[in-house]
């Protein structure tokens, strides 16, 4: 608690480059546009494989890879290979983490959708491509919401890590703070990437609210 | 670039070169820290996940704790964790212990839904008393489930423990940091692929253990 009051009161960290008002903005930026374009690529791939069937492998091995692969490494490495000074070599590995999750659960929502429900908006003589937007869509969503919510969250926590390779953003705070031993700037620094983390959350929980039709809420 | 991604010499001589930091006594921390919270985790799991699925009521807000709790960045657990715990491997086991509850407590109370009405019917008119019929009928017909809640559960731990290098225990995510302040390729790579491994070998360990807990699909296959 003493550490909180610390951190917080203390006039270091409302004040320049490492006010926590421009961290926070620092990692609300870097978060959203890795998000921003693993969900630009991963959605429509999604919806194209999920649709056609062809290239389910490319899903299956995407998510075990991104399981299995450790984070902090895959950063170390790529920004070594690219090397430092742009973002890009950080947001790279950033995007890479956020794909999988949004690509697998946008096919598993698409191919999971009822088949009749299918059968039946192609009856009515609905194109390929208005079965897909019209019909199977709006019943993928809420997995598709699912999806992007993990990614978020996977992107959020791996901004964090990614403060080691130089990004700034909240990170800074801990990795700063466990290099000076100054553990009031780890525990506060904590303490805000897990406040982010949770408006994350409760930011999906009411757009799932908003966006998901009501009909489809109901038979989940 | 010059540097070679492998200096395979550099893996000969820092297997077992005796220190703290050999690959070998990091692999072996590295197995410790994820393999201690996927077995707590399923111990604590088995019986909660139960409950949930008798007493329906505790499931959603069981639900909603464990996923507030799979949002929170490890590394924010980890630092929030150093002042109580200290620069342990305690640190790291604890929220990775959170996490595999996070996907197991799920898991076990859709393995106990995937029992089929009729079965549990039948056990009842069977005689089965409430508690072998949990252990002799319900359960292994809810372990392909529970398993596949393991395989990821397992495969996660294990690639999240290298961030607990930041903290100081990290098992083989020390290389990544040796490597990075060292602008050396080697550890780095040597670090991925022996994550990696770990995670298929435990998958595999766990597939195995699937097809010999549940004979009978592989002879209905």
């Amino acid at each position: 608690m003493n550490w909180l009051i610390e951190f917080f009161g203390s006039a270091e960290y409302w004040s320049g480059d490492d006010a926590i008002p421009i961290r926070l903005l620092q990692h609300l930026e870097y978060s959203f546009l890795a998000f921003a374009i693993a969900a630009l690529i991963a959605i429509p791939l999604g919806l194209l494989i999920g649709h056609t069937g062809r290239g389910a492998v490319i899903v299956v091995v995407s998510a075990n890879a991104a399981r299995a692969l450790p984070t902090l490494g895959l950063l170390v490495l790529v920004v070594l290979l690219i090397g430092v000074g742009t973002l890009w070599p950080v947001l790279i590995p950033l995007i890479a983490l956020a794909i999988p999750p949004i690509l697998v659960n946008t096919y598993e929502g698409i191919r999971g959708a009822d088949p009749d429900l299918r059968d039946a908006a192609y009856g009515m003589g609905l194109r390929g491509s208005q079965v897909l937007f019209r019909a199977l869509l709006p019943v993928a969503l809420p997995l598709i919401l699912l999806g992007l919510r993990l990614s978020a969250i996977t992107v959020v926590a791996t901004a964090t890590v990614a403060a080691y390779v130089g990004l700034g953003g909240l990170g800074r705070y801990i990795i700063d703070g466990l290099a000076t031993k100054n553990y009031a700037e780890v525990f506060g620094g904590a303490v805000l990437v897990v406040l982010l983390a949770l408006a994350v959350q409760t930011g999906f929980t009411l757009l799932n609210r908003v966006i998901v039709s009501p009909g489809v809420r109901q038979v989940r | 670039m010059d540097e070679p991604l492998v200096r395979w010499d550099w893996i000969a001589r820092n297997w077992d070169n005796g220190g703290p930091t050999s690959v070998k006594v990091l692999l072996e921390n590295h197995i410790v820290m994820a393999f201690v919270p996927v077995v707590v985790g399923l111990l604590i799991a088995i019986p909660l996940g139960l409950a949930c699925a008798r007493y329906r009521w505790l499931y959603q807000p069981t639900v909603g704790i464990m996923n507030v709790v799979y949002s929170l960045p490890s590394l924010a657990l980890f630092s929030i964790l150093l002042s109580v715990t200290g620069l342990t491997q305690t640190t790291v086991i604890i929220p990775l212990t959170l996490f595999s509850l996070a996907v197991l407590i799920p898991a076990v109370v859709d393995g106990m839904q995937s029992v089929p009405d009729h079965v549990r019917q039948s056990a009842v008119a069977m005689g089965f008393q409430p508690m072998r019929r949990l252990t002799r009928v319900e359960l292994p017909i809810a372990v392909p489930v529970v398993l596949a809640g393991l395989r990821v559960a397992a495969v996660s731990s294990i690639s999240l423990v290298s961030v607990g290098a930041l903290i100081g225990q990290g098992g083989l995510g020390y290389l990544f940091i040796d490597g990075w302040q060292r602008q050396f390729y080697t550890p780095i790579v040597v670090g991925i692929v022996l994550v990696v491994a770990l995670a298929l070998i435990a998958d595999l360990v766990i597939i195995v253990a699937q097809r010999l807990l549940t004979p009978w699909a592989r002879r209905r296959a």
